[in-house]
């Protein structure tokens, strides 16, 4: 009797978050219909004008699109020399010490602050440092928050790299030391390719959390919505975008401001699913 | 666990015992908690008088700073007592909804704030000002700049306009002034709560784009006048239809309002040609529907709305407009928001006697 209680209440928590998925995608198809309606699909996304003269409404997601790729690529690349080191200094050279301790505990506290912090210290110290090296002119940009971007990432690269380059076998490693390898050597032949796919997974992993971040874009970007002609430049992710207009958005533009969440939740889950496939894969080998 | 659920259960008590307890407003009815939002704009006002609103009348006001046009929608909606608007509802808008009633609450303006290295005094001109947030006036030393501002020292720099990312109503005063100064502005990107503005950087909110000015250099943009006044960031006078140069300020800004006002109070007194009236000055608007019996409301919350514009059109409260930098409104705009005060009804019988 009890058991079975126990069967039917896991089965109903466990039925509830597929059908919260469901529901969302159901809620955003349903509200991004219009819009894709009036546009067609392929020219939502790929029209640049995101206009609102009145009665001639044009709504395309590139520049939006292209923002967000570009800021999410750029903090990836910055992301590496310091999540790499880190994960390292965690996982190989420090391996089990009271400072690597340390260090992946401060590492890991990086993720726990909330990105409002992350978008005022941007505001308030990265971007007058731009202004000041006379990298932009106005501070913000695609620059500005792929930088702030690649410390908020930091910690779900570092951390998960760790653990794979920790799973690396100690047999292979002290093969190779026994054949007298250096260790930069025994990481460069050793324990990249042993660790390499698990590590990949986790800066796709990484990827996905800067896709979709908001709050600190939205400060930093400079919220124009045009496609960014160079990396100093401004522009809109497709979460700042929303973030920006969707108080005020109504009909086509409320449609059009679902449909590219709509977009963001499908390259989200798309990068998700590659990640985890890469983890496991990794797992196996 | 034991004191968890304890000290849980005192608070729900608590509650339950506050809630319960009958609070009643000077008029006996029960006091009631309204809830609006809209308008950024006014927000250093509503503050000082909803609190004020709420020791004199006992009823609680609770106003979420969305934006203009979160605010219409809201009330489109249904889900708020009253929205704060800085642009009346447009005709077509007015027919998609249930009839409504426009209140002013008070006079603002929309200032032109800048900041640049060792400046705190600037003339521009309505057009010089469409020309930079087109972009057709690039840099600091511009010649026209220079022949309006003789003895000002403008810096060979490149102008950053600021300009709202969301919808705003400063953003439709703004651009509805462009619009009247300039037909090259009217022609190619006209009025609205977003426009699309082809250069600068945007952010979000009046208090955001203050922000952005005061932490950048040479950049130029358009705030309530509160917001450039608390950051203390300077702003720039500008040229009326007589050609005076003026500084918004409770005097200019009601200077504004002289001329003629509609019985619904939906009007536009931007550039106005009264003597020693700053030409970005607007009223601000709450909108409540005519009918209040909508969502569920009680006759005592319709009741608490109306005692609340009255309020807000009471001298005292009027008073307070000049101590934050806005203008009382005038006495014609009253008479006429007393007078649609009256119409309003709750299942179709007048709420004010």
């Amino acid at each position: 009797m009890n058991d079975k209680i126990y069967k039917i209440l896991l089965f109903t928590a466990a039925l509830i978050m597929p059908i919260v998925c469901g529901g969302v995608v159901y809620a955003l198809v349903t509200d991004a219909y219009e819009a894709f309606e009036h546009f067609g699909f392929f020219k939502f996304l790929t029209s640049s004008e995101w206009s609102y003269t009145d009665g001639a409404e044009q709504y395309g997601a590139l520049p939006f699109i292209t923002g967000t790729l570009m800021t999410t690529l750029l903090a990836l690349v910055f992301c590496i020399p310091f999540s790499l080191p880190v994960a390292l200094f965690v996982g190989e050279y420090f391996k089990g010490t009271r400072i690597a301790a340390i260090l992946s505990t401060v590492t890991d506290l990086l993720a726990g602050i909330p990105s409002i912090i992350y978008g005022l210290w941007g505001f308030y110290t990265l971007r007058p440092l731009i202004m000041a090296l006379n990298i932009s002119p106005q501070g913000s940009g695609i620059l500005t928050a792929s930088l702030v971007l690649a410390i908020m990432i930091v910690p779900y690269a570092a951390s998960l790299s760790a653990e794979f380059i920790k799973m690396v076998p100690n047999d292979l490693k002290e093969g190779a030391y026994s054949l007298g390898a250096t260790r930069a050597e025994v990481i460069r032949k050793v324990v990249f390719p042993v660790a390499g796919s698990g590590v990949f997974s986790s800066y796709v992993l990484a990827i996905g959390r800067a896709l979709g971040e908001t709050m600190t874009v939205t400060m930093l970007i400079g919220n124009t919505n045009n496609i960014p002609d160079s990396i100093t430049s401004t522009g809109n992710s497709m979460a700042s975008i929303i973030a920006n207009q969707f108080g005020e958005a109504s009909d086509l533009r409320f449609s059009s401001l679902i449909a590219i969440g709509l977009v963001l939740f499908f390259i989200t889950a798309f990068i998700n699913m590659i990640g985890k496939m890469m983890i496991k894969r990794a797992r196996i080998s | 666990m034991k004191k968890i659920i304890q000290s849980v259960m005192t608070l729900v008590i608590a509650i339950a015992m506050v809630s319960c307890s009958g609070n009643s407003n000077k008029d006996g009815r029960e006091a009631q908690e309204l809830s609006g939002a809209g308008a950024t704009f006014p927000l250093p006002f509503y503050n000082v008088v909803f609190e004020q609103f709420g020791q004199v009348n006992g009823d609680q006001v609770a106003y979420g700073g969305i934006g203009s046009g979160g605010g219409v929608r809201n009330l489109r909606d249904k889900i708020v007592d009253f929205a704060g608007s800085d642009a009346y509802l447009s005709d077509k808008e007015m027919a998609e909804m249930a009839p409504v009633v426009h209140i002013p609450t008070c006079m603002g303006a929309v200032v032109v704030a800048y900041n640049l290295d060792g400046v705190d005094e600037l003339k521009l001109t309505g057009e010089l000002v469409a020309d930079i947030f087109a972009g057709e006036v690039k840099m600091w030393n511009d010649t026209r700049l220079a022949e309006l501002n003789p003895g000002v020292k403008l810096p060979n720099e490149s102008i950053i306009p600021v300009y709202r990312s969301d919808g705003s109503g400063t953003t439709f005063v703004f651009t509805d002034y462009l619009t009247k100064v300039s037909p090259m502005w009217a022609s190619k990107y006209g009025v609205g709560k977003s426009v699309n503005f082809p250069s600068g950087q945007a952010a979000k909110g009046n208090p955001g784009v203050a922000g952005v000015i005061k932490q950048t250099k040479n950049t130029i943009g358009y705030v309530g006048s509160e917001y450039a006044f608390a950051q203390k960031i300077p702003y720039a006078s500008i040229q009326n239809q007589r050609g005076e140069f003026v500084l918004p300020s409770s005097a200019t800004i009601s200077a504004a309002a002289s001329g003629d006002i509609p019985a619904d109070t939906r009007c536009s007194i931007t550039n106005s040609d009264a003597a020693g009236a700053y030409p970005i000055s607007t009223f601000t608007w709450m909108i409540i529907y005519k009918e209040q019996n909508y969502s569920d409301r009680t006759k005592e919350q319709a009741m608490a709305t109306l005692d609340l514009l009255k309020y807000i059109l009471s001298d005292e409260a009027q008073g307070i407009t000049s101590e934050v930098h806005y203008a009382p409104l005038p006495a014609k705009a009253k008479e006429l928001s007393m007078t649609n005060l009256k119409a309003v009804t709750y299942d179709g019988v007048s709420i004010m006697q």
